[in-house]
């Protein structure tokens, strides 16, 4: 008899737990509030990444076309998989012989956003940006020249 | 027929199933080649390697600063936990005390990183078995950290936020606040996951006495993690050898005695709960200071060999440098717990159904990357 | 004449919507131009057509259904781009899935794996067939309904089982097997189940056991036997077609598609397509033989509130019965856990069948008694 007590209770039990599972999914159902998806390319427009999110290295310029890099190399040395080249070149201003920066070449496809490069460059010449879309049809798109064109770096303007 | 052709006898003939690399439930790439008779699996041999890409080596050529940016893509679920260990290494190798307020913040991410861990691993195994809206609880609740996370260090699953010495930055203004908000919320949301699984029929039948691992064996293949405290293993190193802030907290090392893959999955929930406890206790107090101590640029370790061990989210994680005294490590060698936990599946396996076979993997919390490395 | 049912019963005053005047007309039209051979050909053509569209269309609104009530549950918005709301999605996944590449894998018998997704969809056609969608809109009204629809629906598995053992692939077989052994056990119980209304209504064809719900639905006429018979034919049918935790032929997590690892294109959309239709069909039963199928709500002898309710058309009644039934089998779906094969059979033989058959006796006791509530 004991037997057949203890069936019924395990048909109950068993009832009732599969209805506390229902409940929960039953309330998700009833709740459309309580949905999290973002509506990726339509929210474009509000989507904003938090300030320092790391999307791609950038090196910001000032409206005089300056940047602060003085191709120390330091970034060069610390980055730990070589995503940063700095190719500098020497010029003479005023008679001294100065180490300029020729080329700062940044390889997307390789950085790891390890954040070393940013926090270890003595003039804080380069910053992460808080883009993400990277998609590229070619490869070779990602490797970037972060220098402007004609740009000169600040400090040496000062001299 | 077959007999005819060639000589083995039917009840001889074994019938194997490659389960992975490409397969829903093994999490990544590992690869097991599975003997079965009708449902029931005879033998099984794991085949690792898919996903080895020489972390340890590439170690070898980085400077202590750089090696952070390869830990992290170790078990990446629990990354920032990884990174202390290799901190902690160096800060200890070097002498060098870290401020109160580094040690909180280091606790206080190491468990949101432990509950996020948890949370995935939750989502991932009720998918196992067959409950698909797991997933999406899961992972919605792991939004709230992942969104701390960004806020804080600029990284969702590979935050790369340790130094040795410290700390990236400071913390975001709103990071106090977030953790509180995700606590309140979590603690709604997580009697759910207990209606949802926990307490359901069917798990429980597919879990209970499915792959019990004895105290014996889980300390003889060294199961750490909340594996291993699922066999009554005590062997969490936030209360054995306490590092950063955890001689600070009052906590409870969950312990289950059946071993079971039930357990394993309680022991989890369990840790949850304790990780939030945890927060509560360190949120509110986090100490002024410095976020970085005063650290030579080249950091060059004394000639000698040091090993660091932490709890990470699936065991004890250790990290073994012998130095030269070079700015490069000579050899590093990781202990990873998926590796420990994954050699038990040998022994767990026989005679168990394929669907039995899911759970114990699912319990386990494998994830590949840690066990190739 | 039977293939379009002519139920000429007195007609009780209540039922306004009759199709088959409608059905009957078509016949006499028909009959005036042609001889009775040609009759019955023409009909049967023009019934084929108008089910496999009707077959079509509920199966692009099943998965759409399916899809949108998944995406509610797990706090997702589900399918939004192609059209308003995704409506289009499913038309749009089908042009995909008829310009796939159909593969073949080696050393698969080649006959069987293609014949198998037809065994499927033709087993849920035939048993769309006897539905009653309305009074006089019934292909198939036979005295042995409720067994032809138990027979035919069971042919589904030789499909499965024929799918997985072509394949030529080792997971596949694991889900054929599984299969087989499910549905071998899980028919007693649907069939057991449905006997419980077929001994309250005294008959095997449908439209007298939807005519017997004229004064009240058998779940609340025939009360604890029956809303045990319900609860079990849910449980047991769901298991039939493969789906929600029973869906062990499958099992994506541990067998990768099971029985359907091996087919792409449009003989997957057939598998996918069955599936749903047998969801259709098992669900369009429930609402037939527990809810009274097109029966308006009735309540004994509230003659103004019973008239009332037979404003709404059959369809809408029988229709939102389905969907309701279809919407609980798509809750289990997304809510449970999935059972062990071991677990599954132990359900059947251990629970499932004894119950029933004391389920079985109860409810002829009451009948013997005459305790019905009215």
């Amino acid at each position: 008899m004991t037997g057949i007590v203890e069936y019924i209770k395990d048909v109950f039990g068993a009832l009732k737990s599969l209805w506390t599972g229902m409940k929960v999914t039953g309330y998700y159902f009833v709740h459309p509030k309580e949905i999290v998806t973002e509506q990726y390319p339509e929210n474009r427009e509000t989507l904003k990444m938090f300030d320092r999110f790391k999307g791609e290295l950038t090196m910001p310029h000032n409206e005089k076309n300056e940047h602060k890099c003085t191709s120390c190399g330091i970034c060069e040395m610390n980055c730990p998989n070589g995503s940063i080249e700095v190719i500098s070149k020497f010029e003479t201003i005023d008679g001294k012989k100065k180490k300029m920066l020729d080329t700062y070449i940044y390889h997307l496809e390789m950085c790891t956003f390890c954040d070393l490069c940013v926090k270890t460059c003595p003039s804080s010449a380069i910053e992460f940006a808080q883009t993400f879309e990277h998609a590229v049809w070619d490869r070779s798109e990602l490797t970037k020249k972060l220098n402007k064109q004609d740009s000169v770096c600040s400090k040496d303007i000062k001299e | 027929m077959i007999e005819a052709i060639t000589g083995i006898k039917d009840s001889e003939q074994e019938y194997f199933i490659n389960m992975g690399p490409q397969h829903p439930s093994t999490h990544g790439v590992l690869r097991l080649v599975v003997n079965l008779e009708g449902e029931i699996v005879k033998s099984l041999v794991p085949h690792c390697g898919y996903i080895h890409r020489g972390i340890e080596k590439m170690c070898e050529k980085d400077t202590y600063q750089q090696v952070i940016h390869l830990t992290d893509r170790l078990d990446y679920l629990s990354a920032h936990i990884n990174n202390e260990a290799v901190c902690l290494l160096v800060e200890n190798a070097l002498e060098v005390e870290v401020s109160d307020r580094i040690k909180y913040i280091r606790t206080i991410m190491a468990e949101l990183n432990r509950i996020a861990s948890h949370q995935l691993w939750w989502a991932a195994f009720g998918m196992d078995m067959g409950a698909l809206t797991t997933f999406f609880y899961g992972l919605r609740d792991r939004e709230y950290i992942l969104n701390i996370f960004e806020q804080t260090t600029g990284g969702r699953l590979l935050q790369s936020y340790n130094r040795p010495g410290g700390l990236m930055n400071d913390i975001h203004p709103d990071f106090v606040k977030k953790i509180k908000e995700f606590i309140v919320h979590f603690r709604k949301k997580l009697p759910e996951y207990d209606e949802l699984l926990t307490g359901n029929v069917i798990f429980h039948n597919r879990t209970r006495n499915i792959g019990t691992l004895t105290r014996e064996n889980a300390i003889n293949y060294g199961v750490t993690g909340p594996s291993g405290r699922a066999s009554n293993f005590a062997c969490d190193v936030r209360k054995k050898y306490p590092y950063s802030a955890y001689d600070k907290v009052d906590f409870k090392e969950i312990l289950f005695t059946e071993g079971d893959s039930l357990a394993r999955y309680q022991v989890r929930v369990a840790e949850m709960w304790e990780s939030m406890k945890i927060l509560e206790q360190l949120v509110d107090g986090i100490p002024e200071g410095p976020f970085m101590m005063k650290m030579k640029p080249v950091i060059k370790l004394p000639v000698g060999e040091y090993y660091q061990r932490v709890e990470a989210a699936r065991g004890e994680f250790g990290v073994y440098v012998i130095s030269t005294g070079e700015k490069n490590p000579y050899r590093v060698k990781f202990r990873s717990p998926g590796l420990a936990n994954l050699s038990t599946l040998n022994h767990l396996s026989p005679n168990v159904k394929i669907a039995d076979l899911v759970a114990i993997m699912g319990s386990l919390d494998l994830v590949i990357p840690d066990i190739d490395r | 004449m039977n293939i379009i049912s002519q139920v000429t019963d007195s007609a009780p005053k209540y039922i306004i919507y009759d199709f088959g005047i409608l059905t009957s007309r078509i016949h006499e039209w028909l009959s005036s131009m042609m001889n009775t051979t040609w009759t019955s050909v023409v009909e049967m053509v023009l019934i084929g057509v108008v089910f496999l569209s009707f077959y079509a269309l509920v199966g692009l609104i099943l998965v759409y259904a399916e899809r949108k009530v998944c995406a509610f549950i797990q706090c997702r918005l589900g399918p939004m781009r192609v059209g308003p709301w995704g409506i289009f999605q499913t038309i749009a996944d089908f042009i995909k899935l008829l310009m796939k590449e159909l593969l073949i894998t080696r050393n698969a018998d080649k006959f069987l794996f293609n014949v198998a997704p037809f065994i499927v969809i033709i087993a849920s056609f035939l048993a769309i067939g006897t539905i009653p969608f309305a009074k006089g809109i019934q292909a198939l009204d036979f005295n042995v309904g409720v067994l032809y629809l138990m027979s035919v629906s069971s042919l589904g598995v030789l499909g499965i089982l024929l799918a997985g053992w072509a394949s030529n692939n080792k997971y596949s077989l694991i889900g054929a097997m599984r299969s087989g052994a499910q549905i071998v056990s899980y028919e007693l119980s649907v069939g057991l189940a449905l006997m419980v209304v077929v001994i309250f209504a005294g008959s095997m064809q449908f439209s007298e056991i939807v005519q017997s719900q004229a004064t009240g639905w058998w779940i609340w006429k025939g009360h604890i036997p029956v809303i045990i018979a319900f609860v079990i034919f849910m449980i047991a049918s769901t298991a039939e077609t493969n789906r929600g935790p029973f869906d062990l032929a499958e099992a994506e997590s541990e067998l990768t598609a099971g029985f359907h690892t091996e087919y792409s294109g449009i003989k997957f959309a057939f598998f996918f397509l069955a599936e749903y239709m047998n969801m259709f069909i098992i669900a369009s039963i429930a609402a037939t033989v527990f809810f009274g199928g097109w029966m308006p709500l009735h309540f004994g002898n509230f003659a103004a509130f019973n008239h009332a309710m037979d404003y709404i058309p059959p369809f809408v009644w029988f229709f939102s019965k389905t969907m309701f039934v279809i919407f609980l089998m798509m809750w289990f779906k997304w809510t449970f856990p999935r059972l062990r094969i071991d677990q599954l059979l132990t359900l059947e033989w251990k629970y499932l069948l004894p119950i029933n058959l004391v389920n079985v006796v109860l409810a002829a006791f009451i009948v013997l008694m005459g305790w019905y509530l009215i």
